[in-house]
């Protein structure tokens, strides 16, 4: 019981003293996390109100295929992303393996299929209260996307929010692309993996804590949009 | 297609359309069959009919919404007018009210300076400008139908349809939404308006459409139609009885 007091403590002091190794982390995090999540946003989101707006051949298999592909495993998504990176895969010119842009490529291939599908379900509920009046105002197809993006942007900020939390949470698949590699490429739950196993329990307890408060802070996010949007979409009702 | 010339409507003016045995499938039932009628360049027409008569599904026939499998729609000036139709239940979008009305004046291809002095005019006639920075989501149902309306006309439409839209207002609401559809119709917009209810048909309408079970049944003017009634199912309708 002391041990651990000691080490909350010690993490406490990390925290407080600002501890250069510790926040270089966390940006780290952030910063990969962050691009990630945009960049799923930005392929996942259209695609979706695609997915939800068009009938084509194959499109049953795709929407099943995106909501299957939200519970991708981080490891087999790390073993996928390695073998194109690897020096022997398809990409490996570009010499992107133990790079923070190999674990962002790993962590949008996690989170893209989420944001996807997501904003499919979100897409389909718009455009069964919207489709007609959009139709009728001349907004069809392709031309419909942008309207029907807007009119849902306060849950579309959940969806972001939520693949956010994936991928800022997400450890097995940046341990394999990015090789937890001290500087370069420690993110916040490689460094609390390696840091356990080590023994340096401050420093795992310090990154945890950090991760904790960032996770409450996109649940609450999340939860402040959410009640946004009730009050605009329901204040009907 | 233009409107042939057979089908000039009593006092020689043309007619805004005329349909032609307009046929309408819903997957595999037929919905309208055979529809032959004519719209006037001008006035409220009332289509009016039980649940269940085909009355919404020609409303988005004619908006374009819907491909009639057999017939054809012959408007006046060959192609069609720039039509909008308003919704049973008002469409509000996830912004404010000048917002919505900006976002339909950018629908209609209005230039973005325009639109200020457009949107002032539609409030002020739909009686919506003490509203116009409120959430559109926000507005009674009355006011709602009200902006549904005034997104319609900043379309600037040369046809105007409207699918029941006071089937759930309160009578003190029902009425704002005919006043204002009594100053559109002075503004010589032709309106054809759904409804069920009887008594709002002999209130507004200058023409009855009397549709039941997807087909035609009476076509006539409001005064004859509402005393004389040709069809055996409108006499039926206008006297409370159900209809099999």
């Amino acid at each position: 019981m002391d041990e651990l007091a000691r080490a909350f403590g010690l993490a406490l002091g990390l925290l407080v003293s600002g501890d250069r190794e510790l926040y270089g982390i966390v940006a780290l995090s952030l910063e990969v996390s962050l691009a990630a999540t945009l960049i799923a946003c930005l392929l996942g989101m259209p695609a979706g109100m695609a997915l939800a707006l068009f009938r084509f051949p194959g499109r049953r298999m795709l929407v099943v295929a995106t909501s299957a592909l939200m519970g991708l495993p981080p490891v087999v998504v790390g073993l996928f992303v390695y073998l194109l990176l690897s020096r022997a895969g398809p990409l490996g010119a570009l010499g992107l393996l133990y790079t923070p842009a190999a674990m962002v490529i790993a962590q949008t291939v996690l989170v893209t299929p989420i944001v996807t599908a997501l904003t499919r379900e979100l897409g389909e509920s718009l455009l069964a209260e919207y489709g007609d009046f959009l139709a009728a105002m001349g907004r069809r197809g392709l031309r419909a996307i942008p309207t029907l993006l807007h009119e849902g942007r306060h849950a579309l900020v959940t969806v972001a929010l939520a693949g956010f939390g994936r991928a800022i949470a997400e450890v097995g698949a940046v341990m394999m692309v990015g090789g937890n590699i001290r500087h370069v490429t420690r993110v916040m739950t490689t460094a609390i993996a390696l840091e356990t196993g080590k023994g340096e329990i401050a420093l795992a307890l310090a990154l945890g804590l950090v991760l904790l408060t960032v996770a409450l802070a996109v649940n609450a996010l999340a939860h402040l949009t959410r009640l946004r949007e009730a009050e605009l979409a329901h204040a009907r009702a | 297609m233009p409107v042939p010339e057979l089908r000039l409507l009593t006092g020689g003016e043309t007619p805004l359309l005329v349909a032609e045995g307009l046929t309408v499938r819903i997957g595999d039932h037929p919905v309208l069959e055979g529809l032959d009628f004519t719209l006037p360049p001008s006035g409220l027409t009332v289509l009016l009919g039980p649940n269940g008569a085909g009355k919404s599904v020609l409303l988005r026939t004619l908006q374009g919404l819907l491909a009639p499998v057999a017939g054809r729609l012959c408007w006046r000036d060959g192609d069609p007018p720039r039509r909008a139709l308003v919704f049973q239940r008002p469409v509000a979008l996830r912004r404010r009210v000048r917002a919505q009305l900006a976002f339909a004046l950018s629908c209609a291809g209005i230039p973005r300076r325009a639109r200020p002095a457009r949107i002032a005019e539609l409030l002020e006639l739909c009686d919506l400008a003490p509203l116009a920075r409120r959430p559109a989501r926000r507005l009674s149902g009355g006011e709602q139908q009200r902006l549904a309306i005034a997104t319609a006309l900043a379309l600037d439409p040369g046809f105007l349809m409207l699918d029941e839209p006071t089937a759930s207002l309160d009578p003190a609401a029902t009425l704002a939404v005919e006043r204002l559809l009594a100053r559109i119709r002075r503004r010589g917009i032709p309106l054809l308006l759904v409804t069920h209810d009887v008594h709002q048909a002999r209130r507004l309408a200058d023409r009855v459409l009397f549709l039941h079970r997807g087909r035609l049944r009476e076509e006539a003017p409001a005064t004859r139609f509402f005393t004389a009634p040709a069809s055996p199912q409108a006499r039926a309708y206008l006297e409370g009885r159900l209809l099999p």
